[in-house]
């Protein structure tokens, strides 16, 4: 290593991808947490519908329950597949 | 008062029997008369950190059975004063640890002046670290800088916001504290490893300390001396300032930095 490795490519830097990696596993495990005993049962049965229409990934498909200044929010995110011809 | 912590971690091999053999002793070298106990029932290993293996004759269920008592089940520190160790039971029967047990040996350990109790959480999310972190007033979650210990501390913080003793009866939160283990400033530098920045953004939790990775540590346990009580260590410093921090004195955090090479090594070096 040393002066050679400034000729050598660089790495690819591993810590960048385990803190992305990280931020987005626990924040879609924190949402599920502590929130109404329904939400797993929910996403499941609007993921049917969806796919009736749309072939929809079950990965595509976030619920969440924020709090906001005494009111409850039910936020449902659902990315559609992009076109086949890409 | 006496002051209940549990160091608990979710994933196994973090450093928190470690951590709690270093923190116990560092309070009890402070003068401060502190007992640590053994969770882990089936798998005892903190008398063996604690260089006591030798002497143990009851364990943390006979007392909760009152197949003995609490003086007879604490095994005193032949090192420093003031520390007392309560082994795990090699029992295979995690049934063994009842709530009412547990508060039972709790209530004889403040009934005994304790300061602090520290609780030394098996791994895992079962019933050992849920009786362990029950009655817990505060909590140290150690977590080595690795995507699957950081993750189960993440859970473990969940667990701890909602079963505890203090949760339950709408007391809110205890503070939990990070003590990240094992780092490697020099891998944190060569971007291998998440920082003691990257860590806490993730979390979300005050820092207790930062334990560097250290061969002390393994020496320390291959000596049944725990870490702390080597001053002369990075490790055993660390642990040091985690403990003065712990009971409220300010110290700055040290070894989060590679120390700085000559001119040799950076051109030869790794």
């Amino acid at each position: 290593m040393g002066i050679f490795s400034y000729l050598l490519p660089k790495k690819q830097n591993t810590a960048s991808t385990a803190k992305e990696r990280l931020q987005i596993i626990v924040a879609r495990e924190r949402s599920g947490r502590g929130g109404p005993d329904y939400l797993p049962q929910l996403q499941e049965e609007l993921l049917a519908v969806v796919r009736k229409y749309v072939p929809v990934d079950p990965e595509a498909v976030n619920v969440q329950v924020d709090r906001e200044s005494g009111c409850e929010v039910l936020e449902l995110n659902i990315t559609l597949p992009e076109g086949e011809d890409d | 008062m006496t002051k209940i912590v549990v160091v608990t971690s979710g994933k196994g091999g973090v450093g928190k029997t470690t951590t709690s053999a270093a923190l116990a002793t560092g309070l009890a070298m402070r003068g401060h008369k502190t007992t640590v106990i053994d969770f882990d029932v089936g798998l005892r290993n903190l008398d063996l950190i604690m260089g006591c293996e030798r002497r143990v004759v009851y364990d943390l269920v006979n007392v909760i059975n009152g197949d003995a008592n609490l003086k007879q089940g604490l095994i005193k520190d032949k090192r420093v004063e003031n520390l007392f160790i309560l082994p795990a039971s090699q029992t295979r029967d995690k049934d063994a640890l009842t709530q009412e047990g547990v508060e039972k040996v709790l209530n004889g350990l403040r009934d005994m002046e304790m300061e602090y109790v520290i609780c030394d959480s098996p791994a895992g999310i079962e019933k050992g670290a849920l009786m362990a972190a029950y009655f817990a007033d505060e909590a140290i979650v150690v977590t080595n800088p690795e995507v699957s210990s950081v993750r189960d501390s993440d859970r473990i913080l969940g667990i701890l916001s909602s079963k505890t003793r203090k949760a339950e009866q709408g007391e809110g939160d205890i503070p939990a504290r990070l003590l990240l283990t094992r780092y490697s400033p020099e891998r944190v530098d060569r971007g291998e490893m998440l920082s003691v920045g990257d860590v806490q953004e993730i979390l979300a939790v005050d820092l207790l300390g930062v334990i560097p990775e250290s061969q002390a540590v393994l020496n320390a346990s291959n000596s049944g001396a725990p870490v702390i009580l080597d001053l002369e260590s990075d490790a055993g410093l660390a642990y040091a300032d985690a403990v003065a921090r712990f009971i409220g004195e300010e110290r700055p955090h040290r070894f989060l930095t590679a120390a700085k090479k000559g001119l040799f090594g950076r051109l030869f070096g790794g």
